[in-house]
């Protein structure tokens, strides 16, 4: 049986092993080692913080300041710094350190990063992975919970993913270092924690496809990250009348696999979407659109989006545990679409 | 730093001569409507992007401005490629998906014109990052208006290049305007050179039309780069003979005084005298280089013009690497 480690441990371990195979890897953020110049960690070759949740520990005192680079709180400096050193041939990946700051260094990910090998006629490669958080539930309120991975995903030129559990975080980040494309490597950071299977070699993730993690035939049910929890429960509870639920974690958003999701609602009929971002224009929507598109003579209801109200994240416990989908929720609205099923 | 020579006296005048004739013929013929979407003409700055592109080579990297197609021919660029760019033709050095304000070619270490004020220094920052990674003795020199100076990426660059005394030259050309308001309307700093102190690095104001000076200049602050002593601040004090973009009245350009002076300075003639005084060029050969110029400009819009445009599943291609 292989190792169990945290969801954080093989993000920490797939950016070493990735680090370690090619040195044209370079880290930027900031605090990503943290104390930069403080005479008593450069006597020890310690790192102060190693991210500011413990992200990327070790890695500065293994790899030196050259290539773990803490930079200034200047987001769309570094941002931008990494758009351009990709460009020239190396392959960095800078750590924005909340989505939510998304606002600060946008230009260089909309304007410029995505568009240069459009715009220069396909001679640019831009190899870089920027690696970020997201997610409610952490008590981090309005500007340090929001989950904008489908901002970026409307971003021609860009793909996203959105690991949800330890395994394919570590497979999903080597894939993206290896990528000759700018990833946003988007991580809930409320799994960071949860623990689970993961080999000690170097391996991929498959960008662009979708994970079944339950086999059914009555429901579709399509998750983004943490989300996949709540279908899973979902599906237990359904279980126990005899409904059969199929679980798919969407695991990219951009390119979303379009094949796989399909298929599953050709079979089932039903489909549910549950996306912690706001519910407008975010990657539910394009889903339900793509799908009731293309498979609407298969649907046996109308699709169903389960996702965060058109509000900020709230700070107060109890409300942000409203603000999030959970089971409830998901049940209320599969119990519509099975009623008839049951008749 | 290398004395100006004649040989690169030569290849100066001769980029000078190009630049002017290219923008002064698509000057023309934007105004017959051949040519689509918006133009930013370099015009009248000539001196600066020829005076600082002299001291580098296709390894040496450059982000430029919107006001791209100088910084371009002077990095060596391929002119035709660049009308049919402009004019949209598959033969573009973009394919014609670029266009005048996306003008690119990494090859030449071009890393494109820019649509977005102020775009250029984090992506030029970032180059002179890999160049010093790579313990390479390669600069990037990032040229930018006196608009760009007051965009946020300004300050986070300059200070960024600073602590890491990065390889790059920031080369600002304060050319009165930034679109349709003064710069010194526009800056609390008299001079853009000023705030170089504030990051802790070296910053000198020169005279925009003045080749030698520039010259002098960023062959100082490229070489200082190259040693690895950090980056450089210059401001060129120029002026555009044009519009902000083609189709701008004008109407805030000054009637007298000092800036209409420094307007009707032209940096070419008065290089071509310096350069004939100083033995590096004569008449003769300058003549000669005029004339070519007007040649090759003439042949680009040649191309151009005889030039397919391009295919419709290009629409799709180059999105990703696939």
């Amino acid at each position: 049986m292989a190792r169990r480690i945290t969801f954080m441990k093989a993000i920490n371990e797939g950016l070493d092993m990735a680090m370690e195979k090619d040195e044209r890897v370079i880290l930027l953020g900031e605090d990503l080692a943290g104390g930069a110049g403080v005479e008593h960690l450069e006597e020890e070759n310690e790192d102060a913080w190693g991210g500011v949740f413990g992200v990327t520990k070790g890695l500065m005192p293994k790899y030196g300041r050259e290539r773990v680079i803490d930079t200034p709180i200047s987001e769309m400096g570094y941002m931008g710094a990494s758009v351009g050193a990709a460009a020239t041939g190396l392959r960095p990946v800078p750590e924005l350190m909340f989505n939510d700051f998304l606002g600060f260094c946008l230009d260089t990910l909309l304007a410029q990063g995505s568009k240069m090998r459009y715009m220069f006629g396909g001679k640019a490669k831009i190899p870089m992975t920027v690696r970020t958080c997201h997610g409610a539930g952490a008590s981090a309120a309005a500007q340090h919970s929001g989950s904008y991975y489908g901002i970026l995903a409307s971003i021609p030129g860009i793909k996203v993913v959105v690991p949800s559990n330890p395994y394919d975080a570590k497979g999903l980040l080597i894939s993206a270092i290896e990528d000759d494309n700018i990833v946003v490597f988007s991580e809930d950071k409320t799994l960071y924690g949860i623990k689970d299977e993961v080999p000690e070699d170097y391996y991929k993730v498959e960008i662009g496809k979708a994970k079944i993690k339950r086999e059914g035939t009555d429901l579709t049910i399509v998750t983004i990250g943490k989300m996949l929890y709540v279908a899973l429960e979902v599906a237990d509870r359904l279980a126990k009348d005899g409904i059969e639920v199929e679980v798919i974690d969407l695991v990219t958003v951009a390119p979303w696999d379009q094949k796989t999701i399909i298929d599953s609602v050709k079979k089932t009929g039903r489909l549910i979407i549950i996306d912690e971002a706001n519910p407008h224009n975010n990657t539910a929507t394009d889903i339900a659109s793509v799908v009731g598109d293309q498979a609407f003579d298969y649907l046996d209801g109308p699709i169903k989006k389960i996702c965060a109200p058109n509000t900020p994240v709230p700070f107060a416990t109890n409300l942000e545990q409203l603000y999030l989908p959970n089971a409830d929720r998901v049940l209320e609205t599969a119990a519509e679409l099975i009623d008839d099923l049951k008749k | 730093m290398e004395k100006l020579s004649k040989e690169r006296a030569e290849w100066i005048y001769k980029k000078m001569n190009d630049i002017r004739n290219f923008e002064d013929e698509v000057h023309q013929i934007f105004s017959t409507g051949s040519i689509p979407g918006f133009v930013h003409l370099y015009a009248g700055e000539e001196a600066i992007a020829t005076g600082v592109c002299a001291h580098l080579t296709d390894d040496d990297y450059i982000t430029s401005t919107h006001r791209g197609h100088g910084h371009c021919i002077a990095k060596g660029c391929d002119l035709n490629k660049m009308m049919a760019e402009i004019y949209g033709k598959e033969t573009g050095l973009c394919k014609g998906k670029g266009g005048s304000m996306h003008i690119a070619d990494i090859d030449k270490g071009m890393l494109g014109a820019n649509g977005m004020v102020g775009g250029g220094f984090p992506i030029a920052i970032g180059a002179a990052l890999r160049n010093k990674y790579l313990k390479t003795s390669d600069v990037a020199v990032c040229f930018f208006g006196d608009g760009a100076a007051n965009e946020g990426t300004f300050h986070e660059s300059i200070n960024m290049a600073s602590i890491w005394k990065l390889p790059v030259v920031f080369v600002n050309e304060n050319n009165a305007f930034g679109e349709a308001t003064p710069q010194k309307y526009a800056s609390g700093s008299k001079k853009i050179a000023d705030r170089a102190s504030a990051y802790g690095i070296p910053g000198e104001t020169v005279d925009g039309k003045d080749l030698a000076a520039i010259y002098e200049a960023a062959g100082k602050a490229i070489e200082r780069a190259r040693k690895g002593e950090g980056p450089t601040l210059i401001e060129c004090v120029t002026y555009r003979n044009y519009g902000h973009f083609e189709g701008d009245e004008q109407k805030y350009k000054a009637q007298k005084g000092a800036e209409k002076e420094l307007a009707e300075r032209d940096n070419i003639t008065e290089f071509r005298k310096y350069a004939i005084f100083k033995k590096l060029l004569t008449a003769k050969k300058a003549d000669q280089l005029e004339k070519k110029s007007a040649e090759d400009v003439e042949n680009a819009i040649k191309f151009a013009e005889e030039s397919p445009i391009p295919k419709p599943e290009s629409l799709y291609e180059d999105v990703f690497v696939d």
